[in-house]
């Protein structure tokens, strides 16, 4: 009989050698005569043991990692094979490892246990089921369904996701659209990449079910080019979702059409804003629209468009399966639900941590995460991606909510925790913050465009020991001019990170310039 | 030439030499999508791995588009290229994540042993260096991307290993 070994092809175990791991196994398998079967499942997000493989044993799958194709002789030497311990990079059946048990797991129950591309194993674990209930509901009752669960647009803003969609219902047109935001440019992000890569059926088993939600026979998810597996992983995902009839024109025989298309993304950080992304899937510029009218009135060529990020449309399968009262049920205030936060940069244990809305910054950091990779102290935590705020210490014990984060005067965003030790020069991630603003503007509205690059330059001046006091006015000043002038959120929140620098950090602006200090 | 560019995955920067019946087919097969201009631009620049300045006025036809339009649409992407990459594209990433974890250092360290700026191409035509703000590997920085291939935690050691194995026809 052979055994079955997952060995994941989500693209962080790629970047870590996990094609040599594979490599590795068949090769040794055939000199022993062993007969293996190899199925490429996601990541579980425990980046740190990647490429974590798994072994198919009567106790259940025993988990083994860091491992490396040198690694694969000595492991089936000590019987990797029947899950035996012993061996340094044992480490267990997954289910009981305390990253994964402490976790909440709603939209991310599968990703990393299931082979992303087979469609059977992702009904064998609920999937679908949520489809399968929505064909049953009037459009209203599945409109009202996502509005009772509180789910809020994970993108970013929390936008309450109910809403839009009863918008984009109650507008009148023949051509109606749902658009995937799928590109997913935060650092400090890889929730949707894992979600594509790992699960993409949950993705479009979102996506058609909004389709029936709205009346919209049509869907584009817009990718990141910076994304090229799971682009490719979509594509072959849409395909099979086609052949087995949950898209096309006849979804699960209720007489309602949805076709779905991935797009590629051409390397522009501002088309992951929702009306720069319209502009780009119509094979325009990037360029911000401004708003009103809303896309849900006039969105993709003029029609009425649902345009949500991957994680909340991956949510929407468990509440139509599960009800909204079960989702509803996790979480703080009006955050409800869970959360896939990222734990990602100078962390030791860094990985994909779902929990319901609550915990705090500083338990994520520890709890999770186990401190700096690096062993020094912690100096500084960016939130949201390079539009968030930087955090000291003493802020680690806000929540991780949207309104706790917004009177911190920072934004949950996508869920993305960057961590950085004492080694890091803040005003070196205030001007990164201005630079990246002006090398990814739009050029739409002045207060970015032209904004950013003074905002390099004041900031240049300050580091210089340049009139630093005159200077940091003038950075707050021009911070200001920016947060309330700016079109979108790219000139409109680059001022969080910058201001939250100055505020939380400013040791780091006022050292003597090196002219001054020689002098 | 197309030996060379056969060896490659379509994700590298080599293509087929430049060629105006060849564009025009590639334009007509997309041509009757929606928003078609982007899967255009990328099907040109991964064939001929740039968007040569002769595909303007062949997608302004097919389009009805101006041709401004049409090279407005090609300048705005980072993606897409106004000319040859080099032989092996080292795609860095220079985002906060990557900052983090001694990012700066390996961007230096790479600039160098490249001899090669943020975007631009070795004169020898060896190596074209491409600034990327994020590839998703956030958990295990620093992170890069050569030939189309992932690496993450690269430090300056582990990069030159990784261009020892690809100048060595390893990858």
């Amino acid at each position: 009989m052979s055994t079955r070994i997952y060995v994941p092809n989500d693209s962080a175990a790629l970047a870590l050698g996990a094609e040599r791991v594979v490599r590795a196994l068949r090769a040794e398998a055939t000199a022993r005569g062993l007969e293996i079967e190899i199925v490429r499942n996601g990541s579980r997000g425990l980046f740190w043991l990647e490429p974590m493989i798994e072994v198919a044993t009567e106790q259940g799958r025993i988990a083994y990692g860091p491992v490396a194709a040198e690694d694969v002789a000595g492991l089936l030497d000590a019987g990797l094979l029947i899950g035996q311990a012993g061996h340094r990079l044992h480490l267990g059946r997954p289910e009981e490892m305390d990253y994964l048990k402490k976790q909440e797991r709603l939209t991310f129950a599968r990703c990393g246990i299931i082979d992303p591309l087979s469609l059977a194993d992702y009904e064998a674990y609920d999937g679908y089921r949520g489809l399968r209930r929505a064909v049953t509901m009037t459009p209203e009752a599945i409109v009202e369904e996502v509005t009772q669960s509180g789910l809020r647009g994970r993108g970013g803003a929390g936008f309450p996701t109910g809403i839009k969609w009863k918008t984009v219902l109650g507008a009148q047109a023949t051509q109606k659209y749902i658009v995937c935001n799928a590109d997913e440019g935060d650092s400090g992000t890889f929730a949707d990449r894992m979600i594509m890569e790992g699960d993409p059926f949950l993705l479009i088993e979102g996506m058609t079910i909004a389709g029936m939600a709205v009346g919209a026979s049509r869907g584009f998810i817009y990718v990141r080019s910076e994304y090229p597996d799971a682009f490719r992983r979509l594509q072959d995902a849409i395909v099979a979702a086609n052949r087995a009839g949950f898209l096309g024109p006849d979804i699960l025989r209720s007489g309602r059409a949805f076709n779905l298309e991935a797009r590629m993304g051409a390397g522009a950080y501002i088309c992951g804003e929702e009306t720069s992304l319209l502009e780009s899937l119509e094979g325009k510029r990037g360029m911000v629209r401004a708003k009103p009218p809303l896309p849900a009135l006039r969105g993709l060529f003029g029609q009425p468009t649902v345009i949500n990020n991957v994680l909340s449309l991956a949510a929407v399968p468990t509440i139509l399966d599960k009800g909204a009262a079960f989702y509803q049920n996790y979480g703080m205030g009006r955050s409800r639900g869970t959360m896939p936060l990222q734990l990602a940069g100078n962390v030791k244990f860094g990985g994909l941590v779902e929990k319901a809305f609550g915990i705090t910054l500083r338990e994520a950091i520890y709890d999770f995460g186990g401190g700096t990779a690096s062993g020094r102290p912690l100096r500084a935590v960016q939130v949201g991606g390079p539009l968030g705020a930087y955090f000291p210490d003493a802020l680690l014990d806000t929540p991780l909510d949207y309104e706790a984060m917004a009177a911190a005067k920072g934004m949950l965003g996508h869920g993305g925790i960057v961590v950085f030790d004492d080694s890091v020069d803040m005003s070196l991630q205030a001007r990164f913050a201005m630079e990246f603003c002006a090398i990814e503007s739009c050029g739409k509205c002045t207060p970015c465009r032209i904004g950013s690059t003074r905002g390099v330059e004041v900031i240049d001046r300050i580091r210089d020991g340049i009139e630093p006091e005159k200077n940091k006015v003038l950075l707050a000043d021009l911070c200001d001019t920016m947060l309330d002038g700016s079109l979108c959120a790219l000139g409109g929140l680059t001022p969080f990170p910058v201001q939250s620098a100055v505020r939380h950090f400013p040791e780091d602006f006022n050292r003597p310039s090196a002219k001054a200090a020689a002098e | 030439m197309s030996g060379i560019a056969a060896a490659r995955s379509p994700s590298q920067s080599a293509g087929n030499p430049w060629n105006e019946d060849a564009a025009r087919g590639i334009v007509q097969e997309h041509r009757n999508l929606d928003g078609a201009m982007l899967p255009i631009l990328h099907a040109l620049n991964d064939h001929f791995g740039y968007v040569d300045a002769g595909a303007v006025p062949i997608i302004a036809d097919e389009l009805n588009l101006s041709r401004a339009e049409v090279h407005g649409v090609i300048s705005f992407y980072h993606d897409f290229r106004k000319e040859p990459a080099g032989r092996h594209v080292v795609k860095v990433c220079r985002a906060e994540a990557c900052q983090s974890m001694d990012g700066r250092k390996l961007e230096e360290h790479i600039r160098q042993r490249l001899k090669t700026e943020f975007g631009a191409t070795s004169p020898d035509h060896v190596y074209t260096l491409d600034a990327v703000y994020c590839l998703g590997l956030c958990a295990c920085s620093p992170a890069i991307m050569v030939d189309g291939e992932l690496h993450a935690r690269v430090s300056p050691a582990r990069f030159d290993q990784i261009m020892a194995d690809v100048a060595g026809g390893k990858r």
